[in-house]
């Protein structure tokens, strides 16, 4: 799941499925996503870090997996496509 | 018939605004990129139809968009800024050593020869090159590199590289200014920079008279005298006649020489517009009276320009890359405002009318004259 301006930069669903082979982990997901959508490349991930920018959190089955390494495998409900990746615009004013 | 069309970046979109040589009837467009940032939009002086917009959020970082079509439709480019090796460290607020990060693109200047070269300035200060239309990016880093770098400490707004401006006469030659470092001129297309600092004096730093650690806020230049730059620094208005060797100060009898936004007339090199700002604490005009003060005279002297503009209850203020002029005959003057406005003068400042009154806060502005 994407939030808004992403969606709306990209041209994307809110829901976006891609094709990851194992092991599944945030960073494959992120890779396969920019791959399909080239302009969302430094926009989750920080270019010179290659980290989360911090203003973004990620969930995963109602759990906080912003502070998981992005090569932690993630659980097989999302592997398996049944729950999906949150990819979330932290809420802070302005 | 001649034409004109100001391009708006806004705290939460980019507005374009169109009107024919009359600039009496205006058209609105946008929001583009509706709900980021838009530190800056440019449009080519080669193409005009070739637009350049910088888009971010602390959020989502930087997108660099590009229309091809005079804001018509846009597409996304290039949007990696890599610092050139190691970046090392600046000084901080607290004057601690700071790791340089890109943050965002404040000013874009397209080249005056080719559409497809586009200048950008980052914060943390550095210059970027593009010669494929915005595709990618390269440092120059022989700005950053030169020497003084450890000690350019950020402004309140961040440490930005905010002001290019290429040399019409001289393709080798152009100017930048970071706040707080000072101005800088490259001879050499960028391979080398020197810090053209003498004569600014900053009371707020340790040594007043450094080389470097002055609080520029905007330089301009008049396109008919390339060695003459006008600059409205943190305080003070200065002016340097010899390529920024050498700046005395020209504030004369304005009310408060602080500011931001500064520029000169199409036609006058001598006619400045300014618009004074009570205080750095205070960023907002005089007594509530929204003024622009023109000089005539390259400096020193200086009238208020009032009519059409609030002179009540206004507590707006004007960034420094929110002034521009259009170069029809009559010379038409326009300023945002961060309360939304965008005001307009087509008799060189004597008379101001609104355009639009309520845009989001206004973060520049820049006209084309086209036809």
């Amino acid at each position: 799941m994407l939030p808004q301006h992403l969606r709306t930069l990209a041209g994307a669903d809110p829901e976006v499925r891609v094709e990851v082979a194992a092991p599944v982990t945030i960073g494959r997901v992120l890779d396969a996503l920019e791959e399909r959508y080239p302009t969302l490349r430094g926009t989750i991930r920080d270019y010179s870090t290659g980290q989360r920018r911090p203003f973004l959190r990620f969930f995963v089955c109602e759990e906080d997996w912003s502070h998981e390494l992005l090569d932690a495998e993630l659980p097989k409900a999302v592997s398996e496509g049944r729950e999906p990746l949150l990819i979330i615009g932290a809420i802070a004013g302005g | 018939m001649s034409s004109v069309r100001v391009l708006v970046g806004t705290k939460k979109g980019a507005f374009v605004l169109s009107a024919d040589g009359k600039r009496k009837d205006w058209k609105v467009s946008g929001p583009f990129f509706a709900g980021w940032e838009i530190y800056h939009l440019k449009g080519s002086p080669v193409d005009p139809n070739r637009l350049y917009a910088s888009q971010s959020t602390s959020w989502f970082g930087q997108i660099v968009q590009r229309s091809d079509d005079g804001g018509v439709t846009w597409a996304p480019v290039g949007n990696k800024f890599a610092y050139e090796g190691v970046p090392g460290t600046h000084q901080w607020y607290d004057g601690t050593p700071h790791p340089w990060e890109f943050k965002r693109v404040w000013h874009l200047e397209p080249s005056l020869t080719d559409a497809d070269t586009v200048y950008a300035g980052v914060e943390d200060a550095a210059l970027f090159k593009s010669t494929d239309a915005g595709w990618n990016w390269e440092e120059l880093a022989g700005l950053r590199k030169h020497g003084t770098g450890p000690h350019w400490q950020p402004g309140a707004g961040g440490m930005c590289l905010h002001t290019i401006i290429l040399d019409p006469v001289d393709p080798a030659r152009m100017y930048i200014a970071i706040s707080a470092a000072g101005a800088f001129r490259t001879d050499d297309a960028g391979a080398s920079w020197k810090p053209i600092n003498k004569g600014l004096v900053s009371a707020q730093i340790p040594d007043p008279t450094a080389e470097v650690g002055h609080c520029v806020h905007h330089v301009t230049m008049h396109s008919a005298r390339p060695d003459v730059l006008f600059m409205q620094k943190h305080w003070d208005v200065m002016r340097s006649d010899d390529a920024g060797e050498n700046w005395r100060e020209v504030s004369g009898n304005l009310p408060t020489d602080f500011g931001f936004a500064i520029d000169v007339h199409a036609h006058e090199p001598d006619t400045l517009y300014v618009v004074p700002i009570k205080s750095d604490s205070e960023h907002f005009p005089i007594e509530g009276k929204l003024q622009v003060w023109r000089s005539r005279t390259g400096g020193n002297e200086w009238e208020p320009l009032t009519a059409g503009l609030p002179q009540q209850n206004c507590y707006v203020n004007v960034l420094r890359d929110a002034m521009s002029v259009d170069t029809l005959d009559e010379c038409g003057v326009y300023f945002g405002t961060s309360g939304g406005q965008v005001y307009a003068s087509s008799n060189a400042g004597e008379s101001w009318s609104p355009i639009v009154r309520d845009l989001p806060a206004v973060m520049s502005v820049e006209v084309q004259t086209l036809g």
